[in-house]
């Protein structure tokens, strides 16, 4: 009997997807505010599962040239870097000949560059204006005094400090963040998936079946992060199974194992929100009042994630969505209207056969 | 992380609008974030003055403002196609501007999978509908194009999948909560009948002695059960592929989901009826000519309602190459209605009219096709309605 929960609210997944005796739900807590952006887990993910390479085309947008989680990607190291106010000190590059800390014009060159990942979409070019709003960072949006927005065209080619002086610069800040398959409570690439290849482990997380998986393309759309993705040549679609075969073993994932400031932590689900909001509130103590956590409210638009993430930011700089929903909520309402649009067309065939003379 | 966005907004929405009246210079890029436009300068009545006005801000600047307006590119769109300047410049924030959302993998196979399976299910009512009235002209025709179009359908459908070769690996499974699951049950269940229909018409060209004397005898009541068992299942076959598309995290289809069925049945009911216009004599023609009028009330109510009623989302629908297949779709569907109308005593004027609702019909499924994708691969789309979804809770709560 499927739980009133099954489409959207609170729920265990495995006991609901059918596991009798499963074991606690296991997921990932990621604290971006240890993360140094060593890309470990990256490298460790693809060693262990074989995920094949994925270019090595620079963005030029930051330090971030893997771009966004992909088929080859299954763990993405954001990185932000953004000028923030400096305030009332000296400028604090006062004395060294260098430029802005980084360009909103070249971030707008680099929206367009793509990287050629071997997947299907992969990695395509975005907009260059909201990325040259983006690296003028928050200080346009937060404080007097801050780098505003703008769009300066090409990048420059003077020296550094040669074209706006030290005065110019600003202090700035890194954001680093490790992305992963969220592995909602409510999947909606699982529910839509046509073929039944995608499934629930015991574990609560969510698997695709490489030997079923026909590579329709459905669950693609219907991520509301935009996690999973199509390797070409290949035809179908791939994601980060939560390590299923090491934690068959009783082992960490490998991205976890590899991380060297425990940034990536693992174990279940209920521990980790525990300690989760621990951490928050000993960095709202500590004077990082932006810290907050994402994806680990069990009532929020997908049920919780079980791969949640504490943020310095809002999650739309990480290139997270603000307030993800799973499709498949809906989904009763979509049936409903489009039974109502069948009788309607129903009815009309009908009525033009009936009605008239000729 | 603005003071107060929803004011900062209702001033930059204001300072647009006096921008907007004053003229045709909008500013474009540099007005990102918040808070940069001050109570004091709000009022600014030209183009000219959008640099200054920008880029001043509230508290003391250390160093002259960088935020020089640029040549704005948009302006000169804007006063090309008036209906882009009543669409505001949307702010959010973004990850260098990348889409957050994978756009769908869908080739245009899908697109026109969207109109074959639409125009099979409309053929056969039709077909259904001159079986049961005696106007064997219809019954055939659209007997035949079902069994055509959904075998165009299949082809489109299997050619479009990463594996082709695993395509039977849909019928592992019957999921209630995968409309492409539902679908291809249906289309299951359709495909069969349609064709066995089909091939019923072809029973006047058997010998009528032997083995197929005995199926020329056998075929038309099977086809007259197989046609009427596939026009009751045509109405789910062009309404499901609504709930396949609203079925994802595209934001366009997703929210579209109320008028995606109405649309694709009007659709559909519209390339059935352009199919009896073309093939059925004028004498039995008058079915579809109604079927016409029908189908295309219900396409443009329901188009009409996806490019107005979104707000942001819609803007998908309205420009770019989704906005001209479907302002194409709309003005041949206008032609189609008025010449099958008009043209009930020419067999040409019909025909004519019948080419152009089949091809208004292709040309609103490409429309919509394109407008999900288009909005999937901007993050404005994924962001700003969340954005403004989540103020309004957090409104509320508070």
């Amino acid at each position: 009997m499927p739980d009133r929960n099954s489409l959207y609210g609170p729920l265990d997944p495995a006991p609901d997807a059918g596991w009798v005796e499963a074991g606690p739900r296991m997921g990932f807590f990621t604290d971006t505010s240890v993360c140094i952006g060593c890309k470990a887990c990256e490298v460790a993910c693809k060693e262990w599962n074989d995920v094949p390479a994925s270019g090595f085309d620079l963005l030029g947008m930051s330090y971030d040239n893997t771009g966004a989680l992909t088929a080859n990607s299954w763990r993405h190291v954001a990185f932000i870097e953004q000028p923030v106010p400096a305030g009332h000190r000296t400028p604090p590059f006062a004395g060294t000949p260098t430029d802005g800390s980084v360009s909103a014009s070249s971030a707008a060159v680099a929206a367009g560059t793509g990287n050629p990942t071997g997947t299907e979409p992969g990695v395509p070019p975005g907009s260059a204006d909201a990325a040259a709003r983006m690296a003028a960072g928050p200080a346009g949006r937060d404080a007097p005094g801050g780098a505003g927005t703008q769009f300066l065209g090409m990048p420059g080619a003077q020296p550094p400090g040669r074209s706006t002086g030290v005065e110019e610069r600003t202090d700035f800040r890194w954001l680093m963040m490790s992305d992963v398959c969220k592995h909602c409570t409510h999947a909606a690439c699982l529910d839509v998936c046509p073929t039944g290849s995608l499934f629930r482990t015991e574990f609560g997380t969510v698997v695709v079946q490489e030997d079923i998986c026909n590579g329709c393309g459905y669950c693609i759309s219907a991520c509301p992060y935009g996690v999973i993705d199509q390797r070409e040549g290949d035809g179908r679609a791939w994601k980060c199974t939560l390590c299923y075969d090491r934690l068959g073993a009783g082992m960490t994932p490998a991205c976890a194992q590899a991380c060297p400031t425990e940034s990536i932590q693992f174990g279940p689900l209920d521990e980790l929100r525990e300690r989760a909001a621990k951490r928050v509130a000993q960095l709202h103590e500590r004077g990082v009042p932006e810290a907050r956590l994402y994806g680990n409210d069990p009532t929020d638009g997908v049920g919780g994630d079980g791969a949640f993430f504490l943020l310095l930011d809002e999650p739309e700089v990480y290139g997270l969505p603000p307030d993800p929903v799973v499709t498949t909520r809906d989904l009763p309402k979509m049936w409903k209207h489009a039974g109502l649009a069948a009788l309607a067309m129903a009815a009309a065939a009908v009525a033009v056969f009936v009605g008239g003379s000729s | 992380m603005s003071p107060d966005p929803a004011q900062v907004g209702a001033l930059f929405r204001r300072f647009r609008k006096r921008l907007g009246a004053g003229g045709p210079a909008r500013p474009s890029a540099q007005l990102g974030h918040g808070p940069k436009v001050g109570p004091g300068q709000a009022a600014v009545g030209s183009g000219a003055d959008v640099a200054p006005a920008g880029a001043a801000r509230a508290g003391p600047a250390p160093h002259p403002p960088r935020d020089v307006a640029p040549a704005d590119r948009r302006s000169r769109r804007a006063r090309r196609r008036g209906e882009e300047l009543t669409v505001p410049e949307a702010e959010f924030t973004s990850y260098y501007g990348r889409p957050i959302l994978k756009a769908p993998v869908w080739r245009w196979d899908i697109a026109a999978y969207l109109f074959t399976g639409g125009l099979a299910a409309g053929s056969s009512l039709l077909a259904a509908g001159g079986q049961l009235t005696g106007r064997p002209a219809l019954r055939r025709a659209g007997r035949v194009t079902a069994l055509g179009a959904v075998t165009a359908s299949g082809y489109f459908l299997v050619h479009d999948l990463g594996r082709p070769s695993r395509f039977h690996h849909m019928l592992r499974v019957a999921k209630p909560t995968s409309p492409m699951s539902v679908g291809t049950w249906i289309l299951t269940a359709f495909g069969p009948a349609a064709g066995l229909a089909a091939v019923a018409e072809a029973a006047p060209w058997l010998p009528e002695r032997g083995v197929l004397g005995l199926a020329r005898r056998a075929l038309p009541p099977v086809g007259q059960v197989a046609g009427l068992a596939a026009a009751a299942t045509a109405p789910a076959l062009a309404t499901y592929t609504g709930v396949l598309l609203a079925g994802t995290a595209v934001p366009s289809w997703h929210e579209a989901y109320p008028e995606l069925p109405t649309i694709f049945a009007g659709s559909a009911l519209a390339s059935g009826a352009g199919v009896g216009l073309i093939a059925a004599p004028c004498a039995q023609a008058g079915p579809a000519r109604r079927m016409a009028v029908a189908g295309a009330a219900l396409e443009l109510l329901g188009s009409h309602s996806v490019e107005t009623r979104l707000g942001l989302l819609s803007e998908p629908y309205r420009t770019g190459k989704a906005g001209r297949l479907l302002r194409a779709g709309r003005a041949l569907t206008a032609a189609g209605v008025v010449g099958a109308l008009v043209g009930r005593r020419s067999r040409a004027i019909s025909a004519l009219s019948g080419g152009a609702l089949l091809a208004a019909s292709v040309a609103t499924r490409f429309g919509i096709f394109h407008g999900g994708v288009a909005s999937a691969r901007d993050p404005k789309y994924t962001v700003v309605p969340q954005r403004d979804r989540v103020r309004r809770r957090e409104a509320g709560e508070a």
